[in-house]
């Protein structure tokens, strides 16, 4: 039988390039796994940062001034610092501080856990922002004609401001999201073995860089478009028809 | 004994409220009697707005007090949801919820608000609608309607809330001359059906013709008030004199 196996080994065999997870069952479980991790790790981050985005912006909002001063120190500390560097202070430090032993064996949170920790901590900040800024664009009036129908503050911001808030800040939101899954990568450097780190572990075996950083790259390409086709989709789906933001 | 009947719905006495340093109102007293309109007249910045916001505690007052059937609304202990069952506003820009219907803004309050039955309140909102000649524009979203469409809406939401006094703050500004129109022969047809209404305007056409009353404020005090036809024909304060000369 003349399969997909066949056909790559026949091309290593004669062109020597070497796409060795596409005819060699190890290699391609690894490559499998670290693929699936990285979806994992990215999905993770998604609904953490999205979920840190939208208490902060509430907290933000709050009218108590701590929170509102936790809330700006947050994304001060955060979406000011590099995420490489955040990632090895969370990992190095924290991780440090957080290993110790309990009867039942050592306590240590996982690279995994780490790196998912980190970056929805630094995206997270990022989502306030989006968030803060969707909420600032509902138009005064709006809250006001709200108010004068005789609903209360949590009714204004449940039935008026979140619906119109989450639209304007769409754009935005899908643009830090983007970035997150692309900055999964990251990972690599603290030993996740998410898609980047298992090539690099094929290509030390195999010697097949171009082979593994062409797949990374069609890898992303495909994984960002789809992701950036279906936040165009649910944009459409959420469009007021004939309002334009800001008026 | 005094018959409810007769007191004035809205009484306001000698109210004061300041921006800041910025005197807006003061000691502004009126009463509105049940099932009149009353037009207020005035040049911008005199407090006319302000006015009509105090009356549904939009805006907090600082002196003085306003009495809405009776009941005292500068308060502390004052509940806003009741006094916003009585009172309903309707605002220059419209200030429809976009990501509405037409249908569903009339329908949002009644149900979100005063918790009533949705399809009750559906049967109301679609005959509220037709009221307001905006039958067949139910589905449409406010974005894909006319400015007097619109405003006819916002009308139809403010009277799904069942109000005793309507508030009307300059709702034909910010539209054009031929759309004017169908929202002022709305506003008539309430105040036939002896809605009690309240309206900071500058039609003076419609003042002169629809209003019971016209109270023209200046540096927020009310220079002059009458009945329309007396009104226009004989101000006296010179004040007024100026103000009608221009926009006359």
């Amino acid at each position: 039988m003349f399969g997909i196996d066949d056909w790559f080994r026949r091309l290593y065999d004669t062109s020597g390039i070497n796409f060795t997870y596409l005819y060699d069952a190890y290699d391609r479980g690894r490559f499998l796994a670290g693929i699936v991790l990285t979806l994992e790790l990215a999905a993770i981050c998604i609904i953490a940062s999205i979920v840190i985005g939208v208490v902060g912006a509430a907290l933000h909002g709050s009218r108590f001034r701590v929170t509102n001063a936790l809330v700006r120190g947050y994304v001060a500390l955060f979406r000011n610092t590099p995420p490489l560097v955040q990632l090895f202070f969370f990992f190095f430090v924290l991780g440090g501080l957080l290993t110790f032993k309990t009867p039942y064996g050592t306590f240590q949170l996982s690279n995994f856990t780490w790196a998912a920790i980190s970056l929805s901590v630094y995206y997270g900040s990022f989502n306030i922002e989006n968030f803060r800024a969707g909420i600032e664009s509902v138009p005064r009036t709006m809250v006001q004609a709200a108010e004068a129908l005789g609903y209360r503050k949590g009714q204004i911001y449940l039935y008026v401001i979140l619906p119109l808030a989450f639209r304007f800040s769409l754009p935005a939101l899908g643009n830090t999201l983007v970035s997150l899954v692309k900055a999964t990568s990251l990972a690599y450097a603290i030993a996740v073995p998410e898609v980047l780190y298992v090539s690099s572990e094929i290509w030390s075996d195999q010697l097949n860089v171009p082979e593994m950083m062409v797949t990374i790259m069609v890898f992303y390409v495909t994984l960002v478009s789809i992701m950036v086709y279906a936040i165009h989709r649910f944009e459409k789906r959420l469009r007021i028809p004939g309002y334009s933001a800001g008026r | 004994m005094t018959d409810a009947s007769t007191l004035p719905i809205v009484r306001i006495v000698d109210v004061h409220k300041s921006f800041g340093l910025v005197p807006v109102l003061q000691g502004v007293s009126l009463d509105i009697a049940r099932g009149e309109v009353a037009c207020i007249i005035g040049p911008s910045g005199s407090g006319k707005s302000t006015l009509l916001r105090c009356i549904n505690a939009l805006v907090p007052i600082d002196q003085g007090s306003i009495l809405i059937e009776n009941e005292e609304i500068n308060t502390p202990s004052l509940d806003k949801l009741t006094l916003r069952r009585k009172v309903g506003m309707v605002f220059q820009q419209y200030n429809l919820f976009p990501h509405r219907t037409a249908l569903q803004n009339v329908m949002m309050a009644p149900i979100h608000v005063l918790k009533q039955d949705k399809a009750a309140v559906e049967t109301r909102a679609r005959a509220l609608l037709k009221k307001v000649r905006l039958e067949g524009k139910e589905d449409s979203f406010p974005g894909e309607l006319s400015g007097g469409q619109q405003q006819r809406v916002a009308i139809a939401r403010s009277l799904a809330m069942n109000p005793k006094v309507m508030l009307f703050d300059e709702v034909t500004a910010a539209l054009d001359p031929e759309t004017v129109k169908e929202v002022l022969v709305t506003i008539r047809e309430l105040a036939e059906e002896g809605m009690t209404c309240v309206l900071v305007t500058h039609e003076m056409g419609f003042a002169r013709e629809v209003g019971n009353h016209v109270y023209f404020t200046d540096k927020g005090k009310i220079v002059e008030h009458g009945p329309p036809a007396e009104f226009f024909a004989n101000a006296s304060h010179p004040r007024t004199r100026e103000f009608l000369n221009q926009i006359l």
